[in-house]
């Protein structure tokens, strides 16, 4: 074997079939890094600990021998004209749960945020809800309409939409029945399916009140509905004040147009808002006196109590916050020095205190938030931490800036009881076992 | 003396033509976007009200949608509504929303008939959607409300009535009063005396396992 620490001993020759094999990119990834990564090598946490958590990688590659990489020529430029995360991180993807729903097309997957540092979620890992399928619609025949109780009913071209002053801000989108498994007890064992339904993109868009301006809102109108022109017509009912505040008639996403799945060329941003609200592939703005009450603000997204009455209109999703590193699906690789990270957030505004606890919730400490810290936004959370290899119980509470304590469930469950579905922010416990594996758990 | 006047007076001018220019930015029109014709409107704005707002002329009678209903809604939602695999029940479960395990259904849950036809109307067939016409989507929307007896076999429900049905659990929602939990300083050290845990995920076994989770063993 050729030893790799003594330079300049490869013929030209050579170099350049190196370099030729380099750019076709038929270099296989390490089999034992790629387990490992993937997370079944994981199942050796516990074999883990003795090294301290250091990898096995291919000892060509290690010191005091130089990697082929640091010897012949990489990849060039247009390799890739749009490019994608590098094959080492292919376990980072959506997930869906197949038992629940009968169908793909009006189905969830879920974001894998234990895979997130920071607040940001990529593009293509934001989660899915489709309730008739993803409309792939070309944006030239795309039209929005507003009508109603407006002084001049209009339609509005995709071009149209561009041509208007923009707005720009980051906002998180929660499915309102995010963590709706997990009511009676700990369910699903990883933080991808307990807390996955929520994203945090950058959105750039039209201020839904220019355009509702634009045509003129009569003063008898009260109410908007927004509706979708996917096969499911998604249709929901929003007070104008709350359309005329904060929400946006969005086009892009992380300085990129919408994805299609994400309703490309067209959503509807409503901040802090349950995410149903946030109509995709919108097609329609119809102002109003009352509400609707279709089926998505009456069937679906009203919260059952045990007295057989339901709230309505619970829009809101309050502070909630998950530590997403341990978790299940991210072991303690050894003891010592760790850090817990997590996410944050509010529909009520920004994030004032991420408190985490390391003994089930009897004793606190304060967590760093990581700039920047916005209003109905997610934020980010990291707290130094050492682990002696002992049982832990892992907790994160958010306080938001009006005051407001994220609950714990024997609380919420007092308020609603177990079948309200949606709307669970209540802090979530995540159990450190001694050989590092992480589990979810319910606490008494 | 006179410079500085002038000169502050420029400022002054220049200041309130940017606060008129701010002004004018609020509620400005663009006169962007064409006024939708009232066909064009006609054909988009399908949406149905409670109080009857937005229904069409027509009519129908669950005797009419049986046979629309086994032909188009049946094979997920079963001959009488029972629901197939994890499709939607849409009979009974009346008197179930107090229950351990609610059965939510049209008869048990929805509130109001306005939301069935305008559902079916803009949403069913699943996977073919907008297919059914004016008078099927009243004689579905009949034989729904039949199978969870609220209408008779041959009523005729139409513009005129739809909004007059009562159904069982009108009354079952209301808007939520001030805030659930009060602001408070939550304790910081010492909070609790004992610790137990009631249950473990991995024990339910329900997680999909291609999701990274480490097996404990």
């Amino acid at each position: 074997m050729t030893d790799k620490t003594k330079r300049g001993q490869l013929s030209a020759q050579t170099r350049t079939i190196a370099a030729q094999t380099s750019a076709s990119g038929s270099r296989p990834p390490s089999p034992d890094r790629r387990r490992f990564l993937t997370g079944t090598a994981a199942a050796g946490a516990a074999g883990l600990l003795g090294s301290g958590g250091a990898l096995a990688g291919n000892p060509d590659n290690l010191p005091p021998n130089v990697p082929d990489w640091s010897r012949y020529l990489g990849v060039g430029v247009d390799a890739n004209p749009y490019g994608m995360p590098v094959e080492f991180e292919s376990h980072v993807v959506r997930r869906n749960v197949e038992w629940l729903t009968a169908t793909t097309e009006s189905s969830v997957n879920f974001t894998p945020i234990h895979e997130m540092d920071g607040f940001v979620t990529p593009n293509g890992l934001c989660f899915e809800r489709h309730h008739g399928g993803m409309a792939v619609i070309a944006p030239e025949d795309y039209r929005l309409m507003i009508n109603g109780l407006v002084d001049r009913p209009l339609i509005f071209t995709y071009q149209d939409l561009l041509r208007f002053p923009p707005e720009s801000r980051f906002h998180f989108l929660e499915c309102a029945a995010n963590s709706g498994m997990e009511w009676r007890g700990a369910q699903l064992n990883g933080v991808q399916y307990t807390h996955g339904m929520i994203h945090c993109v950058y959105y750039t868009g039209v201020p839904l009140k220019t355009l509702l301006n634009e045509a003129g809102i009569k003063t008898s109108g009260k109410w908007i509905l927004a509706e979708g022109a996917d096969s499911s017509g998604m249709s929901r009912s929003i007070p104008l004040e709350k359309a005329l505040d904060d929400c946006l008639v969005a086009y892009s996403q992380n300085g990129e147009r919408l994805r299609a799945e994400q309703g490309y060329p067209v959503r509807l941003v409503v901040p802090g808002w349950e995410g149903n609200m946030w109509v995709k592939w919108l097609r329609r703005i119809e102002v109003g006196d009352k509400a609707w009450y279709h089926r998505e603000e009456t069937s679906k997204y009203t919260d059952l109590l045990p007295d057989g009455t339901a709230r309505k209109f619970t829009w809101a999703m309050d502070a909630k916050s998950v530590i997403t590193s341990p978790s299940p699906e991210k072991p303690v690789l050894g003891e010592g020095p760790q850090v817990i990270k997590g996410l944050a957030w509010s529909g009520h505004g920004k994030i004032k205190r991420v408190d985490v606890s390391t003994d089930g919730g009897i004793n606190w400490q304060t967590a760093k938030l990581h700039a920047p810290v916005l209003s109905k936004s997610l934020t980010y959370f990291t707290l130094p931490w050492s682990w002696n290899g002992e049982e832990v119980l892992l907790q994160s509470r958010a306080i938001d800036e009006t005051g407001y304590v994220q609950p714990e469930m024997a609380a919420l469950q007092e308020a609603r009881g177990v079948n309200s579905i949606y709307h669970n922010n209540s802090v979530q416990t995540w159990l450190v076992n001694a050989n590092g594996a992480v589990d979810n758990v319910r606490l008494g | 003396m006179s410079v500085s006047v002038k000169r502050s007076l420029a400022a002054a001018a220049v200041f309130l033509l940017a606060g008129s220019a701010a002004l004018a930015e609020e509620g400005k029109i663009f006169g962007l976007g064409t006024v939708a014709t009232p066909e064009q409107i006609a054909a988009w704005d399908i949406d149905i009200r409670p109080d009857g707002q937005g229904l069409p002329n027509g009519g129908g009678s669950a005797e009419a949608g049986e046979e629309i209903y086994e032909f188009q809604c049946a094979f997920c939602h079963g001959d009488f509504g029972e629901g197939i695999g994890r499709y939607p029940v849409l009979m009974g479960g009346f008197d179930s929303l107090t229950a351990e395990r609610p059965e939510k259904t049209v008869g048990s849950y929805w509130p109001y008939a306005s939301t069935v036809w305008d559902y079916i109307y803009r949403a069913m067939p699943f996977g073919n959607a907008q297919s059914l016409s004016v008078d099927e989507t009243y004689a579905v929307t009949a034989y729904v409300l039949y199978l969870n007896d609220i209408v008779e076999y041959d009523q005729v429900v139409d513009q005129s009535n739809l909004a007059d049905i009562e159904m069982p659990n009108a009354g079952g929602f209301f808007v939520m009063e001030g805030t659930e939990f009060e602001p408070y300083e939550p304790c910081m050290s010492n909070c609790r005396e004992t610790v137990e845990i009631l249950g473990k995920a991995r024990v339910l076994d329900v997680t999909p396992d291609d999701g990274g989770q480490a097996p404990i063993e």
